[in-house]
């Protein structure tokens, strides 16, 4: 199935024609950030990184775990605890029908999907958000698959991952969602007491109750090259102060700039550089 | 008096008037001997948030809040009680100085949310809210959290990591503004009053939800006039704060710090409603 090669040259971008567009449909995509068309299965063997101007699209959280966990495998955690509807909350739909359209859709149970694993050898638990699924909003499911992460970490001596993706708490859980940010905090606080390592991966975007909690609170974190963070989210920010806001303001490079992360990190060096943290932070075990 | 039939928006404006006791209001009326401190030692002085030494019954504790203005000028000074990242990091160094010299401490939750702007993101607003969930949770010290006015999202929760969590009567404590949800999910702001009722953030819904452990009654007879910011009273909002305070003190005092520790974390651990075991 070789039939490309790595270092073929540049795809011309497919502009013009609707012709053009459909036959390639399925084999291109286009790339958001420099118009290249790129092969899907191009993208896919650079983890979703533009070749041609890094651009990092979106990636599942699936496909995260795989790239993070050793050859690619890990042991699920979790699956079966999902969104309830402790409110009976209704908006535009009620949120019963807009969780299960979010689990077809999304094909995910959850907005984190969690696993355990071993990471350069060293026993790891992992959680990663995926948009897809009502906008990685954290519910009192997402705060309770990651509270139950920590505690399993704790109980091996293992260390936590979580790659963040999410526009922040979920609405329709309301102040039950607000307390996931308390809980998960709360019971970070025993796994740093208990000296065991968190490393917290910023992805595009990670905003709101999630910045704000965990996600802020690793002992070493990383933002993906261009991920938007931030507290409030720009057009809040914007219609508060009433002016637009600077270019590449809650970019990673900027938060990096202002001492907020620890590093920007291209995602086809994620895992090398977990890695390395984690030799540092893992103890030996002889 | 009897409000457990008002709806949930009459309470959010309830939350929010003018004629509310503010925290430096309780810092004067419920306690004495107010000696206020100032700065986070790393940037600035935050006036969002009030915080210092005091008595309550001749017990020293430390006290924090936000605090909201009530004129024009006031509001902007306390930049309308939405704090910025120095706030939220001197509300901690007072909390570390309780700690450090053994005295509870009582937080007064009054904000429509953590400021955001420009300068609050540039000095890590998501990072100092995050770090006081943390810290909180293992202050060796009993602590206690009244939610006083409006309890806006993590901006409210950067002070409510506690071993009692109090409201008052007609305050709200939600994930988000009922306006803010009205214009995401009802793509209407003017509906904030059906959203007000849909995100449970009255007291008696947040004790349903074992989200808060008790409702202190106001007493306050809710009529208010144009000029209610001067027919102010505290004493009628807060005159039955003073004994229930004194009772969770009491109690909490009895409690070796591990267990402390350990029943706060399980307080919070078991928050939250899903599906599945
Ligand atoms: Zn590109």
């Amino acid at each position: 199935m070789s039939w490309f090669r790595r270092d073929k040259p540049k795809i011309e971008g497919q502009k013009d024609g609707e012709d053009q567009t459909v036959r390639t449909e399925g084999i291109f995509v286009k790339c958001s950030e420099c118009d290249t068309a790129l092969y899907k299965r191009e993208l896919r063997e650079s983890n979703q990184v533009c070749i041609h101007c890094g651009h990092h699209f979106r990636l599942g959280a699936r496909e995260r775990l795989e790239l993070l966990f050793d050859e690619g495998a890990y042991e699920p955690l979790d699956e079966e605890v999902t969104s309830d509807d402790p409110l009976d909350f209704v908006d535009s739909k009620p949120y019963k029908q807009r969780i299960k359209e979010a689990q077809e859709k999304s094909g995910l149970p959850e907005a984190i999907i969690s696993g355990k694993g071993l990471v350069g050898g060293h026993k790891v638990y992992a959680g990663a958000m995926d948009m897809s699924f009502i906008g990685g909003s954290m519910g009192s499911a997402v705060g309770e698959k990651i509270t139950r992460l920590i505690e399993r970490a704790m109980k091996t001596d293992g260390a936590v991952i979580i790659f963040s993706a999410s526009g922040g708490a979920r609405m329709q859980e309301g102040t039950l969602s607000l307390m996931q940010m308390a809980k998960i905090s709360v019971a970070l606080a025993r796994l740093h007491d208990a000296g065991l390592p968190f490393i917290s991966v910023l992805t595009d975007p990670t905003t709101g109750g999630v910045t704000a909690s965990f996600a802020m609170l690793g002992d070493v974190i990383i933002g993906e090259p261009k991920a938007l963070i931030g507290f409030a989210g720009p057009r809040v920010i914007e219609q508060t102060i009433r002016q637009k806001l600077p270019k590449g303001f809650q970019r990673s490079e900027f938060l990096l700039e202002h001492g907020m992360l620890d590093m920007v990190v291209d995602r086809r060096e994620m895992k090398d550089t977990i890695v390395r943290l984690l030799d540092f932070m893992m103890k030996k075990d002889d | 008096m009897d409000t457990s039939n008002e709806s949930a928006f009459e309470r959010v404006q309830r939350a929010r008037h003018p004629q509310r006791p503010y925290a430096l209001d309780i810092f004067e009326h419920v306690f004495t001997d107010f000696k206020e401190l100032h700065g986070d030692r790393r940037f600035a002085d935050d006036p969002a948030i009030v915080a210092g030494f005091a008595r309550i019954d001749g017990t020293e504790v430390a006290v924090i809040g936000q605090q909201k203005g009530r004129d024009t000028n006031q509001r902007r000074h306390r930049n309308f009680g939405m704090p910025k990242p120095e706030g939220y990091r001197k509300a901690l160094r007072i909390m570390k100085l309780a700690e450090k010299f053994s005295r509870p401490i009582i937080t007064f939750v009054d904000t429509p949310g953590a400021y955001p702007g420009i300068d609050a993101e540039e000095r890590g607003q998501a990072e100092a809210i995050a770090y006081n969930l943390r810290e909180m949770a293992h202050l060796r010290v009993p602590t206690i959290i009244v939610v006083l006015g409006e309890g806006g999202s993590g901006g409210a929760l950067a002070i409510g990591i506690g071993d009692r969590v109090l409201m008052f009567e007609n305050a709200v404590y939600s994930v988000i503004s009922p306006e803010g949800c009205a214009a995401i999910l009802f793509k209407d702001a003017t509906r904030a009053e059906k959203a007000a009722n849909s995100l449970k953030l009255t007291a008696s819904d947040l004790q349903a939800l074992s989200i808060i452990d008790e409702i202190v009654p106001e007493t306050q007879e809710w009529e208010f006039s144009e000029d209610s910011a001067e027919e102010f009273s505290a004493n009628k909002v807060t005159a039955g704060l003073k004994a229930v305070l004194l009772r969770h003190l009491r109690e909490l005092g009895k409690i070796t710090k591990e267990d402390l520790l350990e029943k706060r974390f399980e307080k919070f651990r078991a928050m939250g409603k899903w599906a599945g075991a």
